[in-house]
């Protein structure tokens, strides 16, 4: 399928769940409700046209500086999804706000969500309902703040931790 | 007593004193000889076999995401350089192409060319390391050793190329640093042949040695459906029988051009990885010799040796304002510019002002060429893509590696992400190895090939 066939088939399947869709340099992308997400997902992965099996990677953004976005939701939390069958590509996002910062986990579709769901907790401090284990995964439990939101500076220092201090 | 001591000191709580049923909790790293990085494994233990295990990771995180966003585009190429630091011209090369895909450029022929040769030598590279260092692992220290006497003329090459052996810092958005050197061809052809040698002796001491096929055969076996569950690409999934591979999939730059096959594997265990890799190391090697053929452009241009100046007096005479024909005189570059002469930029770049920076002899030659280098290096200035967001997967050493690159129209990236592709088979780990022995593990953790560079960022 080809990326407008497989935007149509989101829109049809799933209505108005599906915010907005767009195509810039050939990467076709929905951005579908927070409420929806599961089942987009699901979609996804199971109906047999899309065939989704891959997820390759799941990430998030933070808007909170990006010029024109500063006063809507802060958040989106990005999924690259790939068909091994069908040999193509999609992305989905969902918009988070700042206030009510969280997100279905996908851990019940792709068990690799797990791990990049804890490093979007880690970097971004956006929960993921429903996930068993949510710890960080690439920076330590007694770390103060979320690195990657764009309010977090890059000289803050840390305080230290260890059984000298 | 005294044993028991003993026991309890070095085991630690849950050891198997008494008599007890108790589970064993052991520490594999975070730094321990037969782990390729700093990587924790916890795993519980009843008697040899693992029950459980838990993996720690981000011993390497240097921030590499957040670091991206503070400088211009060009800027974060030294860092990746050091993601996957055993075939770091992948890294470069795939940044850049999600940068020149936000931008909508296309490089040229000969650049695409030179990426997928250098590629390709990358991938060799990062093959040799991971089988050597699983051998030895193993015990089968001569297979190290000659592994890495192979992977020594490939990084020459990659020194006669970029100048550098392992921070090699050779990609540009819309483009590579410097043409190929001169007598590039038989110098690959050359090394290639040493290549295959070792590899043909690997494949006497390795693949079908008794010791070797034990240990590896059968053990860490993830079935079809569970390595795409875990999202794992690369030489695990081809070897679980997926032919998914980036560039045969969703070719890029010269890959539709040359001819491969992509190594399957059957049953995705640590033994049909280890064949896959060798495979694809053959296959790298054939991708590399039919570019070097097919390569256009040929040889670097010398007809101006003869007539050549040095900048100084470039400078000197368009300073006297002698500038008639300036821009023809070539200069006689320093050798750690070989390669970047105003004929090479031509053929290896994007001929777009507004992303790469103009050959040396229009910056100390002419007030444009200086200029446009000023307006390409000025905080604020530089290349600035318009305001979106693109994600290119290329086909790294271990899987698929991609960048997700957001644009708010500015000089610098309003957010960069990399795909790591050792992530997704590390997070798996736990499950190849539990039911394992303990002595299983060092295989299968080899296979995986962590690269804590990546992993971590």
């Amino acid at each position: 399928m080809d990326g407008e066939a497989i935007l149509a088939r989101l829109r049809e399947r799933l209505g108005d769940h599906v915010v907005e869709t767009h195509d810039f340099r050939g990467d076709h992308t929905a951005v579908v409700a927070r409420d929806a997400l599961l089942a987009a997902l699901a979609l996804c992965r199971d109906d047999p046209k899309l065939g989704f099996d891959l997820l390759v990677d799941l990430t998030a953004v933070d808007y909170l500086k990006f010029p024109g976005r500063e006063d809507g939701p802060r958040f989106e939390v990005v999924y690259h999804l790939y068909s091994v069958e069908h040999n193509h590509r999609v992305r989905l996002k969902v918009r988070v706000e700042e206030d009510d910062p969280w997100v279905p986990t996908a851990t019940s579709l792709w068990p690799i969500a797990n791990w990049l769901e804890r490093e979007v907790w880690d970097m971004f401090g956006l929960r993921f309902e429903g996930h068993p284990d949510l710890r960080r995964l690439l920076l330590y439990e007694e770390f103060v703040g979320h690195p990657l939101r764009k309010d977090y500076p890059m000289n803050r220092r840390q305080p230290l931790i260890g059984p000298n201090v | 007593m005294v044993e028991r001591a003993t026991r309890e000191l070095f085991l630690g709580d849950g050891a198997a004193v008494g008599g007890g049923t108790d589970h064993l909790h052991v520490n594999l790293g975070p730094a321990h000889p037969a782990m390729h990085g700093i990587v924790r494994i916890f795993a519980e233990l009843d008697g040899e076999s693992v029950v459980k295990a838990d993996v720690e990771i981000g011993y390497l995180h240097r921030a590499f995401e957040k670091d991206c966003e503070a400088g211009p585009y060009n800027n974060a190429i030294p860092y990746t350089d050091r993601l996957n630091y055993v075939s770091p011209l992948i890294n470069n090369f795939g940044y850049a192409a999600a940068v020149e895909k936000l931008l909508g450029i296309e490089i040229t022929e000969r650049c695409a060319y030179i990426r997928v040769i250098m590629g390709e030598i990358s991938r060799i590279c990062d093959h040799l390391t991971c089988v050597g260092a699983s051998a030895m692992e193993l015990g089968a220290f001569t297979v190290f050793l000659y592994m890495i006497k192979a992977r020594e003329f490939l990084w020459e090459l990659v020194e006669d190329v970029t100048g550098a052996r392992l921070t090699i810092s050779y990609g540009r958005v819309g483009g590579v640093k410097a043409d190929l050197p001169p007598g590039f061809d038989a110098k690959v052809r050359a090394a290639f042949v040493e290549v295959r040698q070792v590899l043909g002796e690997v494949h006497t001491l390795l693949t079908g040695n008794r010791i070797f096929m034990d240990r590896m055969v059968g053990v860490g076996a993830l079935s079809r459906e569970e390595t795409i569950a875990w999202g794992i690409t690369g030489p695990l999934l081809r070897a679980a029988g997926v032919p998914y591979d980036v560039r045969r999939a969703q070719p890029y730059w010269a890959y539709d051009r040359v001819e491969f096959d992509v190594p399957l594997g059957k049953n995705g265990d640590n033994f049909d990885r280890y064949l896959v890799r060798m495979a694809e190391m053959e296959q790298a090697m054939r991708i590399v010799e039919q570019a070097l053929e097919r390569i256009p452009g040929g040889a670097i241009n010398v007809d101006y040796q003869g007539r050549a100046i040095d900048p100084a007096m470039y400078v000197d005479k368009g300073k006297q304002g002698k500038t008639e024909g300036l821009l023809l005189v070539p200069i006689t570059l320093s050798p750690n510019l070989l390669g970047q002469d105003k004929n090479a930029q031509g053929r290896i770049n994007v001929h777009d002002k507004q992303v790469v920076l103009p050959p040396k002899e229009n910056t100390y030659g002419s007030i444009e060429g200086l200029m446009n280098h000023f307006m390409l290096v000025m905080d604020g200035y530089g290349i600035r893509p318009p305001a979106g967001e693109a994600y290119v997967a290329v086909e790294g050493a271990n899987g698929e590696l991609g960048f997700y690159v957001v644009s708010d129209g500015t000089d610098r990236p309003y957010r960069v992400r990399c795909r790591p592709p050792c992530l997704p088979p590390v997070a798996a780990l736990p499950r190849m190895i539990e039911g394992q022995m303990i002595a299983d593990v060092i295989p299968t953790f080899g296979s995986v090939n962590m690269i804590g560079g990546e992993l971590d960022r």
